[in-house]
């Protein structure tokens, strides 16, 4: 599950680590009031940035500064208009502008082929890691977490001087390991500082003294341990998240919506998305990927139907179950039931192997489904129907 | 030989006194494997599968009892790493884990102690592995398979079914098929398994079936190109049409920053000598294209 950056940096937050004051705000007037504060603190200029659970922010004219009260409210409602990679901004992070010396990268990711927890950092921050990893991959410094035994001080020492942060030392460790301890007490698989930077702080009485800050924040969290963290759960954004995914999620289900006409509904992840590619090799679109998952029973398939009739594009729909723990037969009835209660009439191909096949085939038979043997004979199948529907 | 599992493996089920771990449990013993011990903590000294395996409290009681040296993991999420721990610790040497839905960072440590241990993980979220004909440990039904010489390695449950099922009906068996699970930290790797078909005298050809996300089949391919030349070598990638940054249902199943493709892992394996089907169905023809007879 992706988290907006105000929430990461809440969690930063919570494990001791450096952040700048921010604010969020729904409209306009609530950013210039959220911006008159940090200019009554004695900001020269504020930040205003999108909160959106998409990246690429920057380039499309989601983060802007200004430099009084009233500006910000122009250009908060400039950004609270648009649409970033689809998604419409809802709300928008206010903090004060920091004054930037250098800008670095740190994050701790779960590295998968290593099997380990990896912290990452390069002297060249602000920019898309990607971008540093594939065009010069000696900028990028990586030090791998002890399994057992986790990240230790040195390794995190060793990072800050690689990186150049000798100078901030002891800074530079806390929020290294300070990383490394967010990610393990939320169960995140990435926690990403992008800019983290050396920036000049004034205090009211002294003179300007260079700190490091974590200046954005971004965390993904893993959602087969949400169950452990009850309260991470309300940091899931309402606004982000499609209807159908929600209704899915209720119901036990993985679905994730495509843009195709041919829906489908099939039990494992790995048969899920062959399923869509021989669809698509057949020549039609499919319309979404579906789970049911192991055992699912006629309950849970009635609601993958409904899911799966919700989106108006739909014309056809293709069912695939090779039955192990799954039973053939529960998926047939569930079936059956589904057509009952469905408002909408699609032409289906439904295609059951394994275990209680034979039963399932002659309940199919009887309700007098279109059944076909072979899930390329499927796929063929449902594209035709599909592109009947059309003609 | 086959790999992995065979009919002298002694099996210990964690949890087969539940719902899941009977269920299947039973299905194995059915199958000829050996299951020597159930374990479940509070209900050591019961039996089960109608009085016919003996329960533990403890995995190092069945070990003890039984000479169990193969594990089979029922057990809930939550408990489930220190399943992996528990049978590691017993001096289980060969560990399948088919838990689905344990936090990624939990594994991290779990793995790390079976392989201080010198034992073997196979999981987690993974169906299991079965040597036609002679022992199955896991979930995949039994009645799929043939007696053969093809090693199959896939990282998905039912696509696994699907493949070894057109095999079979195309009168190609297999030796050992062994479901690594779809789960971003597991225990056991193509690579591992392509190294262990390498060193089996029984098997003579290669089916590897993945799916995006991560580089595993990358690295696997890597390896073959130079040690499998002259073995036959099949593979099936699935998630040709799923989109960037979703995680399609198996939690290491997600195209992120552009790595992680289908395309990426299509192209590796052909450069590695493998052909790559469109369709499972297609894999017993490729195989015999390949060279591949009975």
């Amino acid at each position: 599950m992706k988290i907006q950056e105000a929430d990461a940096k809440s969690l930063l937050v919570a494990q001791g680590l450096p952040v700048p004051p921010w604010e969020e705000a729904h409209t306009a007037a609530e950013a210039r009031e959220a911006a008159k504060r940090f200019f009554a603190d004695g900001a020269e200029q504020v930040v205003i940035k999108a909160q959106v659970l998409v990246g690429g922010r920057g380039k499309a004219g989601g983060v802007k500064l200004a430099g009084f009260a009233a500006q910000t409210e122009l250009v908060a409602q400039s950004i609270l208009d648009l649409e970033i990679k689809g998604i419409p901004v809802r709300k928008v992070l206010v903090g004060p502008a920091a004054d930037i010396v250098k800008e670095f990268y740190l994050s701790a990711v779960l590295d998968r082929a290593a099997r380990r927890i990896l912290l990452m950092g390069s002297a060249e921050g602000g920019v898309e890691i990607e971008q540093v990893a594939a065009e010069r991959p000696d900028a990028i410094v990586t030090i791998h977490a002890d399994p057992l035994i986790g990240l230790q001080a040195f390794q995190a020492r060793e990072m800050a001087f690689r990186l150049g942060l000798g100078a901030h030392l002891k800074d530079a460790v806390a929020i290294a390991t300070g990383l490394v301890r967010t990610m393990l007490a939320y169960d995140a698989d990435l926690v990403e500082i992008n800019p983290l930077a050396i920036v000049n702080v004034s205090s009211d009485d002294g003179p300007v003294t260079q700190r490091l800050q974590c200046l954005d924040a971004k965390i993904t969290l893993d959602d087969s341990a949400l169950h452990r963290h009850p309260e991470l759960e309300q940091l899931r954004d309402p606004d982000e998240e499609d209807p159908a995914d929600r209704e899915a999620r209720e119901a036990g289900l993985t679905f994730i919506k495509l843009d195709g006409t041919i829906g489908c509904m099939v039990n494992g992840a790995g048969l899920a998305m062959t399923t869509m590619d021989l669809v698509k090799r057949a020549g039609g679109e499919p319309a979404n990927f579906l789970d049911i998952g192991g055992g699912a029973r006629a309950d849970k398939v009635a609601a993958a139907m409904r899911l799966i009739l919700a989106d108006p594009k739909v014309n056809a729909i293709l069912v695939n179950i090779f039955g192990g723990i799954t039973r053939g037969d529960e998926v047939a009835r569930g079936l059956i039931e589904a057509r009952a209660q469905q408002e909408r009439d699609v032409p289906m191909v439904v295609r059951i192997v394994g275990t209680n096949a034979a039963e399932a085939a002659v309940l199919l038979e009887q309700a007098q489904f279109v059944t076909a043997a072979t899930l390329d004979e499927a796929a063929a199948q449902a594209v035709a129907a599909s592109k009947s529907a059309v003609a | 030989m086959s790999i992995l599992i065979d009919a002298g493996s002694r099996v210990v089920v964690h949890g087969l006194t539940g719902r899941e771990g009977s269920f299947h449990g039973e299905a194995m013993f059915a199958y000829g494997t050996r299951v020597v011990a159930g374990m479940t903590p509070g209900k050591g000294g019961q039996t089960a599968l109608d009085g016919r395996v003996p329960v533990f409290d403890t995995v190092a009681d069945a070990v003890r009892e039984t000479g169990a040296d193969t594990s089979c993991i029922f057990v809930p999420a939550a408990g489930a790493p220190d399943a992996v721990m528990e049978a590691a610790a017993a001096g289980i040497k060969t560990i399948f884990c088919i838990t689905e839905g344990i936090p990624a960072l939990e594994m991290i440590p779990a793995v790390a102690m079976v392989q201080a241990a010198g034992a073997r993980l196979i999981g987690p979220n993974c169906p299991g592995a079965t040597s036609p004909g002679r022992a199955k440990v896991g979930i995949i039904p039994g009645s799929i398979h043939r007696e053969g010489r093809v090693g199959v390695v896939s990282r998905s449950g039912t696509l696994t079914y699907e493949a070894v099922q057109a095999m079979t009906d195309a009168g190609i068996g297999q030796s050992t098929c062994v479901g690594i699970g779809g789960d971003p930290v597991i225990g056991t790797t193509f690579l591992d398994i392509l190294q262990l078909f390498a060193a089996d005298p029984e098997t003579d050809a290669i089916v590897l079936i993945g799916e995006i996300g991560g580089a595993a089949e990358e690295t696997a391919a890597a390896w073959a190109a130079e040690h499998l030349r002259d073995v036959p070598k099949a593979a099936f990638i699935a998630g040709r049409t799923a989109p960037e940054g979703k995680r399609m249902g198996h939690a290491g199943a997600i195209i992120s920053g552009g790595s992680g493709t289908a395309a990426s892992k299509v192209a590796a394996l052909e450069a590695a000598g493998f052909r790559v089907a469109g369709s499972p169905t297609e894999l017993p023809q490729l195989l015999r294209d390949a060279g591949y007879r009975d």
